[in-house]
């Protein structure tokens, strides 16, 4: 019985193995992310781009970019992580997230266009 | 163990069932990805706020706008503590990989420092802004804006508290198994933190002052 203990608590060690970060992975996630920081912070406060709606497009795709850095990177998601259901819960939440954003954006603005005129003028005075 | 006596006698019979997989993981083997879908949940919280932010995120009610109270250069240098604190948590982790106490301690106290200081300058600019009369009841885009924000300060917040006391527990058992579980579950935290910013800064500052 105690010998059967032991190797099982010998398994649970060696099956436990604890996935090993390297300096070099957090330097490389550490410069990427400085440079997908920067440059939205740059485009925006010296208005590099005339055009607005180019520089949001831009700076939401390097937001993305970046959360994308930060999990690989820092979070460490991976198809190994926990027999993937890291990242299978990632997931998961990424498309509830974008259904909840998007949802919501989408119909509040239809909702928001469809609504009849109300001045402010007349909403405010007494009926 | 019991368990074990008991069902020894008919193993072969009831191999079927496989008792001993409940027993795969060491004890504490699946906090990690416990805590994971933990924050997973937090990150529904953050989409919500998010939405409901972008929702009302025009609704001035004659307050301010945006670019008008917004000021870049302080969102910046927050941006810049929270990454430098990523890549400082790092460190703390692979110095505890490589059974170095003293080292982890030391990454750990400047993270939390950083963390800190992300935490103050937020506090001073919200003070700014209810000088200003920027108050979160001042319009439906100021509400949003004070809750998603405030939100994720006050996760920052814990996480600073979370830090001091695994530095108490660092300093009185060391590297112990049951210590560094709980340094990888704050650093899913605090990466998890600086991803919501990543949102944050560009939905809300950012977006903000191109409006």
């Amino acid at each position: 019985m105690n010998d059967a203990t032991h190797s099982h608590d010998d398994h649970g060690h060696g099956h436990d193995e604890a996935p090993h970060f390297t300096r070099r992975g957090y330097l490389i996630g550490f410069l990427l992310s400085v440079v997908l920081t920067a440059i939205p912070f740059w485009l925006v406060m010296t208005g590099a781009l005339q055009n607005p709606a180019v520089t949001t497009i831009l700076i939401i795709g390097f937001a993305v970019v970046q959360i994308l850095v930060h999990t690989v990177c820092f979070l460490h998601v991976n198809t190994r992580a926990e027999g993937g259901w890291t990242l299978m819960a990632y997931v998961f939440t990424a498309v509830l997230v974008v259904i909840v954003l998007a949802g919501s954006l989408w119909i509040m603005y239809h909702l928001n266009s469809n609504m009849m005129p109300m001045p402010s003028a007349e909403m405010g005075a007494p009926s | 163990m019991a368990a074990d006596a008991v069902t020894e006698p008919h193993a072969t019979e009831l191999s079927f069932y496989d008792v001993e997989d409940k027993h795969h993981h060491a004890p504490g083997g699946s906090t990690l990805i416990g805590f994971w879908i933990y924050l997973m949940s937090d990150a529904l919280i953050f989409a919500t706020l998010f939405a409901t932010y972008g929702v009302l995120s025009t609704s001035y009610a004659g307050g301010p706008a945006p670019h008008e109270i917004f000021e870049l250069p302080l969102v910046a240098l927050n941006t810049a503590l929270l990454l430098t604190s990523s890549i400082t948590y790092g460190f703390a982790v692979i110095a505890m990989q490589e059974d170095k106490l003293r080292a982890t301690q030391l990454w750990l106290a400047v993270t939390g420092l950083l963390g800190a200081g992300f935490v103050g300058i937020e506090l001073f600019e919200f003070g700014n802004l209810i000088a200003e009369g920027a108050t979160p009841q001042r319009s439906a885009f100021l509400s949003a804006f004070f809750t998603l924000v405030s939100t994720h300060g006050l996760h920052v917040t814990f996480g600073i508290i979370w830090v001091g006391v695994m530095l108490v527990q660092l300093g009185q058992r060391g590297l112990i198994a049951e210590n560094k579980r709980r340094l990888m579950c704050l650093s899913m935290f605090w990466h998890f933190l600086d991803v919501v910013w990543i949102g944050v800064f560009t939905f809300v500052y950012l977006l903000g002052a191109l409006r």
